[in-house]
């Protein structure tokens, strides 16, 4: 996905790694927690709103990429703010129009999507510094690691709280569910739980032996 | 046309239905300033001011969009005025606290993307408050926010001087101490007759 012949520019495929893995928005940066935990209540939606989110967050960088020297310092945030605004209220009609059902389970999280910290967060960070298309990439990257983070938390939560991933039952009729997992406390602890299953993973060479597994 | 007596709605949005611990909202500042006590507190303080200016602003905004058949301009509209309120509450915190200002730091202009501040105005729009239930509202999100912000400041105060094993610290910790926070919150659900 990431375009080597472009590389002219700059872009390197760690442009666009850099979001999936290294900076991951969710796992990593632990930015925009908002709908991370409010909407991931079952897979589907997760995926849902990592797409909603990447569209704008795509779709915002490239603009703010090519209006980056004509905005003056002092203005900047709220001229990111109601770029971002505009495409939020384009998605918000959008799923509207296109799925109902799928517009009531994210309620008015899409258009908080507008204050979610990663979207002006790269907009400040990246795409007031680089060019149109090396933006795209990593805002791109970017998006896609929201929505694995996303799809990962809301897939946990489904498969613990309901026994169900996107809907088909998985462990028969006899799984007794762990309802608080789909409650707003179960959102926080499968996302600490995912935080120590990658601090583990990351600490595995430092700390060795005789460790407490927290979990 | 929204229903619910003002007590309701305030004991629903500080405890049942707090703000933070069961409606997600708000979270950054929630995990970012609560280290200290002393800085969580002013930061609840000021962020309950915005939303009160906000749920003015949003109330006359949204009668003045509805007048003009406006409405997609909804979001765009709250939300430069929820920016301007935040630089208005940064402008006289710097003047009159410089040392709160500079411990807030970089949260204070966060202020605006806090997700707490623009749903107090979408949701009392898609609700249809009336005037007084949208002030009560917002109070008592911010007042919700500020309890959440405080709790979970003094928990992790005592926390710091426990024996955490060290894979447990940092973030991962606060997550797990604000799953036990939501989980105690979840007792509330039902008191003031709630939804």
């Amino acid at each position: 996905m990431s375009q080597p012949n472009q590389a002219d520019e700059g872009i390197t495929f760690d442009t666009f790694m850099e979001g999936v893995w290294r900076q991951n928005p969710v796992f990593v940066m632990v930015l925009g927690m908002c709908p991370v935990m409010a909407v991931t209540v079952s897979a589907i939606n997760g995926i849902a709103m990592g797409i909603a989110t990447t569209f704008v967050l795509v779709c915002s960088s490239f603009l703010i990429s090519l209006i980056r020297h004509l905005v003056p310092k002092e203005v900047r945030i709220a001229t990111y703010i109601v770029i971002i605004a505009t495409f939020v209220t384009l998605v918000d009609y959008l799923i509207q129009a296109g799925s109902l059902a799928l517009y009531e389970a994210l309620g008015a999280f899409i258009q908080l999507i507008v204050v979610n910290c990663i979207i002006l967060g790269r907009a400040e960070a990246h795409a007031s510094k680089n060019p149109p298309l090396k933006t795209v990439v990593n805002a791109l990257g970017m998006g896609i690691g929201f929505t694995i983070g996303l799809f990962a938390l809301g897939g946990t939560r489904e498969i613990l709280g309901a026994g169900k991933l996107f809907g088909i039952s998985l462990f028969g009729e006899h799984f007794q569910p762990w309802v608080v997992m789909v409650l707003p406390p179960g959102g926080f602890f499968v996302l600490g739980g995912w935080l120590l299953l990658f601090a583990l993973f990351r600490n595995k060479p430092a700390t060795e032996g005789g460790h407490t597994h927290g979990a | 046309m929204g229903h619910e007596s003002l007590s309701q709605i305030f004991i629903g949005t500080l405890l049942t239905n707090n703000f933070v611990l069961a409606m997600f909202l708000g979270l950054c500042p929630f995990l970012g300033v609560s280290g200290r006590l002393n800085t969580a507190f002013p930061m609840g303080v000021a962020t309950t001011f915005v939303m009160l200016v906000a749920s003015l602003c949003a109330y006359g905004l949204n009668l003045l969009l509805g007048y003009f058949q406006l409405e997609f301009l909804r979001l765009i509209s709250y939300i430069v005025v929820i920016a301007s309120s935040v630089q208005l509450v940064e402008m006289v915190m710097k003047k009159y606290s410089p040392a709160l200002f500079r411990a807030l730091g970089i949260f204070l202009p966060l202020i605006t993307t806090n997700c707490a501040v623009l749903a107090v105005a979408l949701f009392q729009t898609s609700r249809e408050y009336n005037f007084s239930q949208s002030l009560v509202f917002a109070l008592g999100g911010g007042a919700g926010f500020t309890l959440a912000l405080v709790l979970m400041a003094s928990l992790r105060e005592r926390m710091q001087l426990s024996n955490v094993p060290t894979l447990v610290q940092g973030t991962a910790l606060s997550l797990i101490l604000a799953g036990l926070l939501s989980l105690s919150f979840m007792g509330f659900a039902g008191l003031g007759g709630g939804e």
